[in-house]
């Protein structure tokens, strides 16, 4: 594990965890939420804003960390916390951070320093909200978008959206008798797509919430301290969605990154870093993933076999193993 | 201004100004701290000349080129939230691609100010003026004004933000104005000083609501059936104080400036012994005040009523002016497709104003100038001899329609 460590003590302004015993105890994303148990989204929630701490403002963007989350009068946030439409997580964070930043220069509040952090979901950050995500990237606000995602639309009935793994069953890619597997399309490459896109971007990363330990929390103390826009995926394994006991979320999560099937890296100015490095460690086969999650249970031989061949490809032929498919996208024509 | 004092300067110059000319100067001199941009004709001049004053140093504020009027809506209504006074603006279906966030803004209480310079709804394409598009936001808690004059488009977004920002209001506040005829005709407009304007202009507090670490609130919770009523009721109380607020407004704004709106809600041409009534918003105004004047040199009896505020609209004052004429003449610059006898939006606006009343006049509905068509005088006058001749069968009248392309023509042509 030393790699997820590959950091040191200290990024920028940011003091980074090297224990759990040094995270603080203090929360800022408390009782009062109704997420399910084994949610670790809501996990997301509560250690993006332990590792923030309290001078922050916060968006969400609907999704299940709105409708579970925040229910009227028993509001789990510490921290000033609002709305904001499926589509407008990267504006919201612009719209806040530019308010705050003209309040500010006009002497109109105190000058100092404010977190600004947006959080969207996969249907949210991955699709509707994507062009207003691509612009907060552009500015030249400092800001955090995190990107939890579920794989699906887990507050409205798990519908697919396109980051949906390929095969998955949902509400909305049921299998059935003349259709085994009706979501056909892959996994959108999120984060490589907005790092490679974005030149005033400064720090991008995969995170997960349980695995390595204290990869995630540190990832957002390297976030807020980069001095510009910039943006975090994680993937959370949700039992509802995925259908396995909630006592798994944990274990997923591990295996999800042991396989590579969700590759764990950092993009600080435009260098990659892994955080766990699915080339030099032997990979897990996927079906160990994929087998233990009920969303999968009518996958047959072939499907195995075709996850774990892209998979594969991902890593020992893509330009920037796990990150960007330039040489399997994109190449020179003769 | 208070007589015997020494004369105080409230402008500091005259310029030639076009109507979006008029309401950037009218942001610079707010003080907004936070404006986005995102270009559609023809509302964009605005920020082409907010663009200029930021380059040359003269505006002091954020200013963002958004990724589309979504999220250009989403950056004001989210400035707004911290604290900052923020600016927006559109056109057509630019505003309609901006409608989630002006939606929220509204329900949010955000007391954010946009312009939006009318514009025919696609498809086809048309860049003329047309009201649908600000008409889209009547019901939503929007405050929605018509400018007329580039001088009107100045004053009244600073009213905007003075009403918008009450704490007894707290509703985002849609400046509107007829794109083409006034967002690019020019005329001279005298500018107000700055400490004019900050006299006439309190600060922007959102108090108790606003997101700073200082004051950790949660905003917008889920409410469902719980409290959504309650909320709701809350904002129509809001929009029923607005009403006195804009008075009071006006009244603080007449005494900083010197200027004479005498009624708030809408100016009256000779409608003090008026057997008919026009009314209308925007730009119109021009023609049916010539109209007006030139059937009253022969004679009749007739008068124009410029309705400024729509939103929320002066029900009781034009019952009180309107039931007092025989016939009603409604110029509608905008369609409202299988409504109430089929009749454009402000045409049920009044008469459903006019239900109540003891004394009802004929009310007969003209839908004119659509896509930007011009409103001439000679159309004004057509429109108050049709609602004299109407019978109750012939209540809808398109003016200014090209022969042959009425529905029968169309069917027949279907053949």
């Amino acid at each position: 594990m030393s790699e997820s460590n590959e950091g040191g003590k200290e990024f920028g302004n940011a003091k980074l965890y090297t224990s759990v015993h040094g995270i603080d105890l203090e929360e800022f994303y408390s009782s009062g939420h109704r997420t399910c148990q084994g949610c670790e989204s809501a996990l997301v929630m509560r250690d993006f804003i332990k590792a923030a701490g309290p001078r922050t403002v916060v968006t969400g963007a609907t999704g299940c960390m709105y409708v579970a989350n925040t229910s009227y009068m028993t509001t789990p946030w510490v921290v000033p916390w609002m709305h904001t439409q499926l589509g407008a997580g990267g504006a919201s964070a612009v719209g806040m951070a530019a308010g705050l930043r003209a309040l500010m220069r006009k002497g109109k509040i105190r000058d100092e320093k404010i977190n600004v952090i947006n959080f969207s979901g996969d249907l949210g950050g991955g699709d509707m909200g994507l062009g207003g995500i691509s612009g907060a990237l552009n500015s030249d606000y400092d800001l955090l978008v995190i990107i939890y995602d579920n794989e699906s639309a887990a507050n409205t009935d798990i519908q697919a959206t396109n980051l949906t793994p390929y095969g998955a069953q949902t509400t909305f890619s049921p299998t059935g008798s003349a259709r085994r597997i009706m979501h056909t399309k892959w996994k959108k490459n999120v984060a490589a797509m907005m790092a490679v896109g974005h030149p005033n971007c400064r720090y991008v990363a995969t995170a997960c919430a349980t695995w390595p330990p204290m990869d995630y929390m540190n990832k957002v103390k390297k976030a807020l301290s980069s001095g510009g826009p910039t943006l975090i995926h994680t993937l959370d394994p949700c039992p509802k969605g995925w259908d396995y006991h909630p006592r798994y979320s944990g274990e997923l999560g591990q295996l999800a990154i042991k396989t590579g099937i969700f590759p764990l890296y950092e993009i600080v100015r435009g260098e990659v870093r892994y955080t766990y490095d699915a080339r030099k460690q032997k990979r897990t086969p996927v079906r160990e993933y994929i087998e233990k999650q009920g969303r999968f249970t009518h996958f047959i031989e072939e499907d195995f076999e075709l996850v774990q061949a892209r998979v594969d490809e991902m890593w020992n032929d893509w330009e920037i193993p796990g990150v960007a498919p330039v040489k399997g996208i994109l190449k020179l024509a003769d | 201004m208070a007589a015997g004092l020494k004369e105080e300067k409230v402008y500091e110059r005259e310029e030639l100004a076009s109507g979006t000319d008029g309401v950037a100067q009218a942001v610079r001199l707010a003080d907004v701290d936070v404006f986005a941009a995102y270009p559609i004709r023809p509302y964009t001049g605005v920020m082409d000349r907010l663009a200029k004053f930021i380059a040359d140093g003269k505006f002091d504020a954020e200013y963002i080129i958004a990724d589309g009027e979504h999220s250009q809506f989403e950056i004001g209504k989210h400035a707004s939230s911290v604290g900052a006074r923020s600016f927006v603006g559109s056109s057509g279906t630019g505003w309609l691609y901006a409608m989630e966030a002006l939606a929220t803004t509204a329900t949010d209480r955000l007391p954010v100010v946009a312009l939006v310079g009318n514009r025919a709804l696609d498809d086809p394409g048309a860049f003329g003026v047309e009201h649908n598009d600000a008409m889209l936001v009547r019901d939503l808690g929007w405050l929605v004004v018509w400018a007329s004059t580039a001088q009107e488009a100045l004053d009244t977004t600073l009213v905007a933000y003075r009403v918008a920002e009450d704490p007894s209001v707290m509703m985002p506040c849609a400046v509107a104005m007829d794109g083409g005829y006034l967002t690019h005709s020019e005329h001279i407009i005298k500018v107000p000083t700055k400490e004019a304007v900050s006299r006439f202009l309190p600060r922007y507090s959102l108090g108790r609501r606003v997101m700073h670490p200082d004051n950790p609130v949660s905003i917008a919770p889920q409410i469902n059936e719980d409290w959504c009523m309650e909320i709701r009721r809350q904002n129509w109380e809001a929009a029923k104080r607005a009403k006195q607020v804009i008075y009071q407004a006006y009244r603080e704004f007449n005494s900083v400036f010197g200027s004479k709106y005498t009624n708030p809600f809408f100016d009256e041409y000779m409608t003090s012994d008026a057997d008919t009534v026009v009314i209308g918003m925007g730009t119109v105004s021009s023609a049916a005040k010539v109209a007006v004047s030139r059937l009253r040199e022969k004679g009749e009896k007739v008068g124009f009523i410029k309705l400024r505020w729509f939103r929320p609209f002066p029900t009781e004052e034009l019952r009180k002016t309107l039931s007092a004429a025989k016939r009603v003449t409604v110029i509608d610059r905008d369609f409202a497709h299988g409504g109430p006898d089929d009749g454009g939006v402000l045409y049920n606006e009044v008469r459903a104003a006019l239900y109540d009343s003891a004394n009802r006049p004929k009310v007969v509905d003209f839908i004119a100038g659509l896509g930007g068509r011009e409103i001439s005088i000679e159309d004004v006058t057509k429109m108050v001899e049709l609602t004299s001749s109407s019978t109750m069968d012939e209540k809808i009248h398109w003016i200014g329609l090209r022969e042959g392309t009425k529905g029968a023509a169309v069917e027949n042509r279907r053949q």
